[in-house]
């Protein structure tokens, strides 16, 4: 009987054995699986569109018949950022205080509550249903595209995002600060602008770097909101093109030098992403 | 009835305070609580505590976790109510103007009585110098000569050597017990006239309580100051005066050597001696 | 310094008015409350605008929206049918494909990958959701369908053929196609939430069957999986919601066809993909109310899926918040 124990306490059955490695193995060719597409995207979309990279390019603007050579996003580039602009202006301040509001003052008050569940919620609606919002509320009413409807819809969507990070970040600043703030016979509503959110500063700019990065790429509740423009506008009321919707387009045509514009695009856009992503990423470490 | 003393618990006096400073007729009364209640939501913590805090003297509140020492200090300059739930009832005179009186700014108050907190807290966005700059900054009070002022505190809490070449560093790239004589200093730039501390040495080591103990010494000369601490042997060290505190209620008020070797209550004696707490 | 007696003191820190009282502080509370009901405002408002923009549609076919396969907006007949089908069986094929790789992804990065890489491969998950949907849908016109067409669409003819879900022709736009970029698009979700998931489990759990001699893999299996299965099932409900709204990518390889087959390499259309593709140019106002009513048909859906998937993640490590600092 002992020798048995022995033996068993001295080496697992091959069958488990087996298994452990053939699932852990699994795990890792399930990893390495779901990065190749990442590889794939940023592969070509790199290769595609390098060659279409030109002065050109960002000076031009996409009027150019697609037949002739020498067309540019210049339209696209100005007017995504201009929409995106918008969406910053609208949707920062009133994300950023919302979120003091739930952290500071309205905390677990049922009213505190529903803004907070009614945030969760928002950030699930998909996009093309916040276009089609902005749509029956500003382009309807208006009979016009506009840049103006298009940085509202992407308002909505970076509200809930922007909200959410400030009032965590807000959270993380210890009390003692406030307490310190108030000792020193500093009203409530000044410590919480000097010094709490001064001190959560680097948290909420990386929460709306990222914010940023996800509207600047989003191209649905554009379609039918800024919907585009061959020419560059500069204007709040008029139909303004962006690069998700220029890309879109553009990939979509028969003609080959579109499609290598859409991946020209897809590349610009891509670069300006990642680097909001990486940026955001290393503040946060250099913050630990 | 006089009691063997602790070897630990000597009350060491400054010698150089004259009997006229020390006696009740040249001491007068800076602070005085009469029937001072506080709860915690529906639990009540203080049970109606009447005690004189004189001025310009060291008054420290002893007695075991949980007595409602640190909740009684906190009601001296309304720093109770801020914790959501929180509310205190009674009369808090300061300088005959009871600061829970109807018409009474909690802002104001804490600007004449300041507060130091057990863990140090400077701004970790503002710069040494800046924290010790803060309470005029952020209560808009003129200052003619920022440096001299930054360099005066500083030498009151026995930090200008040390930090005068680094002034724009951030608050907390200093020690623990640099750290707390930061928030001394910030405290004391807005010239309170009463200083509150809430253990202000706990998280400290004993090198860093000493010079800190040093400097209340030195501070208590202008300045009115109430200590809570659990270390009595601190109490007896720093105070002039010495409350006892159990369960919410004041037990014993008396000046400190009296206390630590008179005691007047079994329950004081009980505490002192070591049988609780 | 000269003692202020009992009147400065009273002066000193009485208010200055009655009007003073906090009035920086009630100001503040107010604007910022007045913000923060902008959240609740503007969801009401999308839900009322939908419906409003929704009625005529709604009032005209009622119920029959829901079962009818006819879109014809020439003879203003709309019936949503096609699209329910292409969301659903889309969302579907692609939650099979992801969910076991994203389950692999999520042990890996939380049980079984040494420390060093964990935060730089999680961080590669990440910028998987990053990328845009219309960069996804370039890449899938012209790397991923042409694939699909000529190396792995024939196997699946051959192998499966005789189902019925893998036959006849196809250009590479097509329901599968659309299933699995779909599917790449949501794995970062499902991946990132599973992971948070399991590494809340406390670590006790892993350990006591470690210490009880389990391999790593048992470990996982027997005593965190099931601690945490209903943190798992709403991240899969969670990334079941994005596959639901999902549109450019889809829109731009699934073949656009307005009707419903059984094939996985017929073309279709979802809820979303429909919206795109046809609102700017909606021919009319019933045809514009059509359109809203399936945008509010998806609208009602996927706040239903995100509100199970959060009380589902919520039991399991509190409030979902953004990806962890």
């Amino acid at each position: 009987m002992s020798i048995a124990l022995a033996k068993q306490a001295t080496s697992i059955e091959p069958r488990r054995r087996i298994t452990d490695v053939v699932m852990r193995g699994l795990c890792v060719a399930a990893t390495v699986i779901a990065l190749i597409p990442l590889v794939a995207v940023l592969y070509y979309v790199a290769s595609k569109g390098v060659g279409a990279i030109s002065w050109e390019f960002f000076t031009h603007d996409s009027s150019t018949p697609p037949s002739e050579p020498g067309g540019g996003m210049s339209n696209a580039i100005v007017g995504s950022l201009m929409v995106v602009g918008l969406a910053c202006a609208m949707g920062i301040p009133v994300g950023v205080l919302t979120g003091v509001y739930l952290s500071e003052l309205g905390r677990d008050s049922m009213f505190a509550r529903t803004v907070r569940f009614t945030a969760d919620a928002m950030s699930g609606i998909p996009s093309i249903v916040i276009g089609v919002f902005t749509y029956t509320l500003i382009v309807l009413h208006q009979r016009h595209f506009s840049a103006l409807a298009g940085g509202v819809a992407l308002a909505i969507i970076m509200l809930p995002t922007v909200t959410r990070t400030t009032e965590e970040m807000l959270k993380l600043v210890p009390d003692s600060l406030r307490e310190a703030a108030l000792a020193l016979g500093v009203p409530r509503w000044k410590a919480i602008v000097t010094i709490v959110l001064r001190t959560a500063a680097p948290g909420i700019a990386t929460g709306v770097m990222l914010a940023i990065a996800r509207v600047a790429g989003e191209t649905a509740p554009l379609i039918f909101t800024a919907f585009g423009n061959p020419h560059v506008s500069t204007s709040l009321n008029q139909p303004v093109g962006t690069m998700p919707v220029l890309i879109f387009e553009d990939a979509k045509s028969p003609y080959d030098e579109l499609n290598r514009q859409a991946a020209a695009g897809a590349l610009v856009l891509v670069a300006f992403i990642l680097l909001l992503n990486i940026t955001a990423r290393l503040v946060v470490r250099r913050k630990k | 009835m006089s009691l063997p003393m602790r070897e630990s618990v000597r009350v060491k006096r400054d010698t150089n305070k004259t009997s006229a400073e020390k006696g009740p007729e040249a001491a007068s009364i800076k602070m005085n609580a009469e029937g001072l209640k506080a709860w915690f939501g529906s639990s009540l913590a203080l049970k109606g505590v009447s005690l004189p805090i004189v001025d310009k003297q060291v008054t420290a509140i002893i007695g075991p976790s949980g007595c409602g020492k640190s909740t009684f200090v906190r009601c001296l300059n309304r720093m109770h109510e801020v914790v959501p739930g929180a509310r205190a009832e009674g009369t808090v005179m300061l300088d005959g103007a009871d600061i829970y009186g109807p018409g009474t700014d909690p802002v104001l108050v804490r600007r004449r009585v300041g507060m130091v907190f057990q863990k140090p807290n400077p701004f970790p966005t503002m710069s040494i110098r800046d924290n010790v700059l803060a309470g005029m900054k952020l209560n808009r009070v003129a200052v003619t000569d920022r440096d001299a002022l930054v360099e005066q505190t500083l030498r009151q809490v026995a930090l200008w050597d040390e930090v005068k070449d680094v002034l724009a560093r951030s608050g907390t790239s200093l020690s623990g017990g640099q750290q707390q004589r930061l928030c001394i200093a910030r405290a004391l730039a807005l010239e309170p006239e009463v200083l509150l501390m809430d253990e202000p040495c706990s998280a400290l080591d004993p090198i860093a309580t000493a010079r800190i103990e040093e400097l209340i010494h030195e501070i208590g000369k202008r300045v009115t100051i109430v200590i809570v601490t659990h270390n009595m042997q601190q109490a007896a060290r720093v105070s002039d005066h010495t409350a006892f505190f159990y369960m919410g209620e004041l037990v014993e008020y008396a000046p400190t050597d009296q206390l630590f070797t008179q005691p007047s209550n079994s329950r004081t004696e009980d505490y002192i001696t070591g049988r609780f707490g | 310094m000269k003692r202020p007696d009992a009147h400065d003191t009273e002066v000193a820190i009485r208010r200055r008015s009655s009007l003073d009282v906090n009035l920086g502080d009630r100001t503040f509370r107010l604007v910022t409350a007045a913000f923060a009901a902008g959240a609740v405002v503007i969801l009401a408002s999308i839900v009322v605008q939908l419906f409003q923009g929704a009625w005529p549609s709604i009032a005209r076919f009622g119920a029959g929206f829901l079962t009818s396969s006819d879109w014809d907006p020439v003879h203003d007949k709309y019936g949503a049918v096609p699209f329910l089908y292409g969301t659903v069986m889309s969302s579907l094929v692609a939650l099979m494909i992801t969910v076991p790789i994203a389950f692999g992804v999520a042990i890996f990065l939380s049980e079984l990958a040494p420390p060093w890489i964990r935060g730089p491969l999680g961080f590669m998950v990440e910028l998987l959701a990053a990328i845009p949907s219309v960069v996804y849908g370039l890449w899938g016109i012209f790397v991923l369908a042409p694939f699909m067409r000529s190396d792995v669409d024939p196997i699946l003819r051959t192998l499966f053929g005789w189902t019925g879900f893998f036959s006849g022709p196809t250009n590479g736009h097509d329901m599968l196609t659309g299933a699995v970029i779909l599917s790449i698009m949501i794995l970062p979700t499902i991946a990132s939430i599973s992971r948070d998931v399991l590494r809340a489990a406390p670590p006790t759990l892993r350990e006591g069957a470690l210490a009880l001699g389990a391999t790593r893999w048992e470990a996982v299996r027997t005593a965190v999986l099931p601690y945490v299965r209903s943190g798992l099932v709403g991240a899969v409900l969670l990334g079941l919601g994005r596959a639901l709204g999902e549109t450019m990518a889809i829109t731009m390889v699934i073949g656009n066809s307005d009707r419903a087959h059984q094939s996985l390499f017929q073309g279709a259309q979802t809820m979303a993909s429909k919206i795109a593709n046809e609102y700017a140019e909606a021919s009319n106002d019933l045809h514009l109310a059509a359109l809203t009513e399936i945008g509010l048909l998806l609208l009602a859906v996927t706040l239903l899926f995100n509100l199970a998937a959060r009380i589902l993640v919520w039991k399991m490590r509190g409030p979902v918040g953004q990806r962890p600092v």
